[in-house]
């Protein structure tokens, strides 16, 4: 049974990075403005919620699982305090620092209306720091970041999230932007 | 009798179009991005069929920059 739920934690670790990989760059293809990959903005914004949600259930899996597995020697104060790890307890800790940070802005995503913009994207532009200490995680915690297959998937994650990165900080990046920019010079 | 009516805080919009997606005829994007309504500025009265597309531009403007107010219009006499 051990060994099952430390499967199931190493797959659901996986597969919540992919996903959240996912989130980060249908965020920024959100925050241009742009309709994408055949559908409206409004459905960007939603399936970026939507598979935000996803990659969270699965990462309360990921964090369940190994609260079950002996050999993971997770305790429940792990789950919300970094650092205190027993095993690796630097890279556990930053996995516990990642997931605090995704409480935190799916809590903020969801009582949007509630917090009102300000407290709501104040909380959003850590996501640009929770994705990367994931990553880390990832890769001091993982059981299998010597092999090649999430070598390969790690090398797509990061590199995406790159160039997603560096087209959001492009001066085109901004629907609209051109246009306004022409009107404000002239 | 009261009336749905779209209110537009123009110090929050951005011109980001969702609202003129959802809201078609009603909402035109002006050649800067920004929602207009023919006829109306920063108020836009909302027919019934529109309500709730009109709920779901306030609950997805990435400005949170639409409100739904109920508006009372005097009865016909």
């Amino acid at each position: 049974m051990a060994e099952a739920f430390w499967a199931l934690g190493r797959a659901t670790g996986v597969v919540s990075l992919v996903l959240f990989t996912v989130t980060v760059l249908l965020g920024i293809l959100t925050r241009s403005g742009r309709p994408a990959l055949g559908l409206p903005r409004f459905a960007v914004t939603l399936v970026h919620r939507n598979v935000s949600l996803l990659a969270t259930v699965l990462v309360i899996i990921h964090v369940a699982s190994l609260l079950a597995d002996p050999y993971a020697q997770l305790r429940l104060v792990d789950v919300v305090v970094p650092f205190l790890g027993t095993a690796k307890p630097f890279w556990l800790g930053l996995g516990t620092f990642a997931f605090d940070l995704v409480l935190a802005l799916v809590v903020t995503g969801l009582l949007r209306q509630r917090l009102g913009q300000r407290a709501f994207r104040f909380v959003h532009w850590f996501s640009y720091a929770m994705w990367p200490v994931a990553v880390l995680h990832t890769l001091g915690d993982g059981s299998d970041v010597g092999k090649s297959w999430l070598v390969l998937l790690l090398v797509l994650c990061v590199g995406s999230v790159l160039v997603s990165l560096a087209w959001r900080m492009s001066a085109t990046f901004i629907e609209y932007q051109h246009t306004r920019f022409e009107e404000a010079r002239r | 009798m009261t009336r749905q009516s779209l209110h537009i805080d123009w110090t929050a919009c951005d011109g980001r179009g969702l609202c003129t997606e959802l809201l078609g005829p009603l909402l035109v994007r002006d050649e800067w991005g920004y929602p207009r309504a023919a006829g109306y500025g920063s108020d836009v009265p909302i027919p019934g069929s529109f309500v709730a597309d009109a709920r779901d531009a306030v609950a997805l403007c990435p400005r949170l920059a639409l409100s739904l107010q109920e508006v009372r219009t005097p009865a016909r006499s």
